[in-house]
């Protein structure tokens, strides 16, 4: 089968520095100008094509890269994920209605709450084994979702309500039904996480992360201290599920615990897997793909749920490592040793 | 507080007994697999949700059940519990069986970690529960009551309600033949073995995917019989039940050890007493977080589980 990531990669390795900047602009580009072809094929019946942009597909894609943090860079098994996203979301709901900050105050706070609420969970749930973190992180998800639904001071099952948009900022305006500028947002805010992964994996806690994967006790032998960068993944996969959740409760203005329900977790799971695991560029187009399907064959009605649920199980059949699977490190190897 | 408890222990103890029951046979479905395969089979809850509806249109469709008819006495009842209760387990069994071959099967032989069949058990279990749920236009279904609720005596201040005993007793009877089927026959023998070893099992001449179909298909009776169970308590079920029913008996399952089968049956006792007692005390709403702060703390306290793991223990 030909590896499209393979490909890309030879590309991106062949040019210049020059190259290499006019592939990453004329790719922002075309992010950019997506919002502007809504008269295409893209196009999606029934739901506004401009707010399927912003969500699901640009909150998807950024949670996605979030969560590939935890699960693609150091194996991780977190199936609550939608915690995070929940943190974030009630910080901004809370503070937004409660206090006079605005979104871009709250941001750095709901991104600490979200880091902090990983750290409580990490360092328990991070000591044991790989499937028992599944469970775990599961039942947390589960239980930020109840909490909510259950304390007073986060409104029940009503939830928040007449959360403040963004305010303007270098003369643009956040108006509620401007979706494209929620959307060029976000697209900043993906680029930034984008830019983080990246300069992560080639550092030392991306080696650490890649050697935890690969074979834990191995690492841990060979003195990399597993156990913080285990944590350290995890709370970075929070901080970037936090920003997502405050720029969420900012643009919905209306937050409920029925937004925040396991399903979103499974969901963005499956956006890292069905992509490519560990594959940055892999886990984007799974996100983006998982995140439109829905809305583009909502002429199926009732069934498109069904026709998800096939779509990903013959996907995984037919591609198991995701639709741009992470690069093959045996590959490289191979090839610098054959002249 | 305390006083009232005391007052109602027999009987919600009695209440969490049965519903333990029900966890057990879930948790069964998935610890079997886990214990073979180390792969979590997703798809089982839905497996579980299917097995309800199996039992109703049993009740409902073939014995032609209403809402009003008269409640079916001696050996008709047997009959029609009988039948129900077959039913769902055949269901249920033969559907896991295609699960695994649709969703596993292909991506066992390519060796392709856990990650990927996890994606595609999802796959399914969506296909599953919205296929159920166009079909019943995302309502419940009320079960109609073919048996009479009475009380077959007391204990304490708690009446023994005959469904709850039902309950218990067969529970505990397909129990006994699940240990013995896995202790006695040669299919288990297999599966130990499989769960043990699968390369040194293969050169042993055993066929795997056969074990893997059969580890699949008494998961899946199992399951369904959990449906009937769960049907012949609450007399009502709907397509998004699967989730939550299956959620718990995971629980169950890993709180006793995933994998271990004796583990499946405390783990499942412990969480329906412990879930029962924890909604009296704390109200209903609270019962999930309670539930899962108990088991982080057992996790902690004993990393595999009250039991350990592996099918293979069970010889002891």
């Amino acid at each position: 089968m030909i590896n499209l990531r393979d490909k890309g990669a030879e590309i991106w390795e062949r040019q210049g520095r020059l190259g290499r900047i006019g592939i990453a602009l004329g790719g922002v580009a075309i992010a950019a100008a997506l919002p502007f072809m809504g008269g295409t094929i893209l196009n999606t019946p029934i739901a506004d094509y401009e707010s399927v942009l912003v969500y699901p597909i640009a909150m998807y894609v950024l949670m996605a890269i979030g969560l590939n943090i935890v699960i693609g860079k150091s194996g991780l098994l977190d199936l609550g994920y939608v915690a995070f996203f929940a943190i974030g979301a009630y910080t901004m709901g809370l503070l937004g209605t409660k206090t006079s900050l605005n979104t871009w105050e709250i941001l750095p706070i709901g991104i600490a709450m979200a880091m902090f609420s990983g750290i409580i969970l990490g360092v328990p749930a991070l000591k044991l084994r790989g499937d028992y973190l599944a469970i775990i992180t599961l039942g947390f998800g589960e239980i930020v979702r109840i909490v909510a639904l259950n304390l007073g001071a986060l409104g029940r099952s009503e939830g928040i309500q007449g959360i403040p948009t963004p305010p303007g900022i270098f003369g643009i305006e956040y108006a509620f039904d401007s979706h494209r500028i929620y959307f060029w947002t976000l697209l900043i805010l993906i680029l930034l996480a984008i830019w983080m992964v990246r300069r992560l994996s080639v550092r030392r806690a991306g080696r650490a992360w890649e050697s935890i994967r690969q074979d834990e006790d191995a690492a841990e032998l060979l003195g990399v201290p597993t156990f913080k960068y285990k944590v350290w993944a995890f709370v970075l996969g929070a901080s970037v599920g936090g920003a997502a959740g405050v720029f969420y409760a900012s643009k919905t203005l209306f937050i409920a615990p029925d937004n925040f329900t396991l399903q979103i977790s499974i969901l963005i799971l499956a956006c890292v897997v069905f992509g490519g695991m560990g594959n940055i560029w892999g886990v984007i187009l799974g996100a983006v793909i998982l995140g439109y399907l829905p809305d583009r064959i909502r002429f199926l009605s009732d069934a498109r749920l069904l026709v998800f649920g096939l779509v990903l199980v013959i996907m995984m059949n037919l591609r198991p490592d995701g639709l741009l699977p992470r690069k093959k490190r045996e590959k490289a190897i191979v090839k610098k040793d054959a002249p | 507080m305390i006083g009232n408890f005391l007052d109602q222990f027999w009987s919600l103890t009695f209440g969490g007994l049965s519903l333990g029951f029900i966890y057990i046979l879930i948790a069964l479905g998935y610890t079997m697999v886990y214990g073979v395969l180390r792969m979590i089979n997703f798809a089982n809850s839905e497996i579980f949700m299917v097995g309800t509806f199996a039992t109703i249109i049993i009740v409902r469709d073939v014995f032609n059940f209403t809402q009003t008819s008269e409640y079916a006495t001696g050996f008709r009842l047997w009959l029609i519990l009988g039948t129900a209760l077959v039913f769902a387990m055949v269901v249920s069994g033969v559907l896991s069986m295609l699960v695994e071959i649709v969703a596993y099967r292909r991506l066992r032989r390519m060796n392709s970690g856990i990650l990927a069949p996890l994606i595609s058990a999802i796959g399914v279990s969506m296909v599953l529960a919205e296929s159920v749920r166009i079909l019943t236009d995302s309502r419940p279904v009320a079960s109609p009551r073919a048996m009479e609720k009475k009380f077959l005596g007391q204990f304490f201040d708690a009446g023994i309600r005959i469904d709850n005993t039902i309950i218990v007793i067969s529970a505990l009877f397909l129990f006994g033949v699940l240990i013995t089927f896995v202790n006695k026959t040669r299919m288990g023998k297999a599966i130990r073995a499989v769960s043990m070893n699968p390369n040194a099992a293969r050169l042993m001449g055993i066929n795997i995917d056969g074990v893997v179909s059969a580890t699949f298909l008494v998961g899946g009776l199992m399951t369904g019989a959990a449906g009937f169970f769960y049907v012949l308590k609450y007399e009502n079920t709907s397509s998004n039940i699967g989730f939550e029913l299956g959620i718990a008996a995971f629980t169950a399952a890993i709180l006793g050890g995933i994998g271990n089968i004796k583990g499946a049956f405390y783990g499942g006792l412990a969480l329906g007493l412990l879930e029962t007692y924890a909604s009296f005390f704390l109200g209903t709403q609270w019962k999930a977080v309670t539930v899962f702060i108990v088991l982080v703390l057992i996790l902690y306290t004993r990393p595999n589980g009250l039991f350990g793991e592996a099918l293979t223990q069970t010889r002891a």
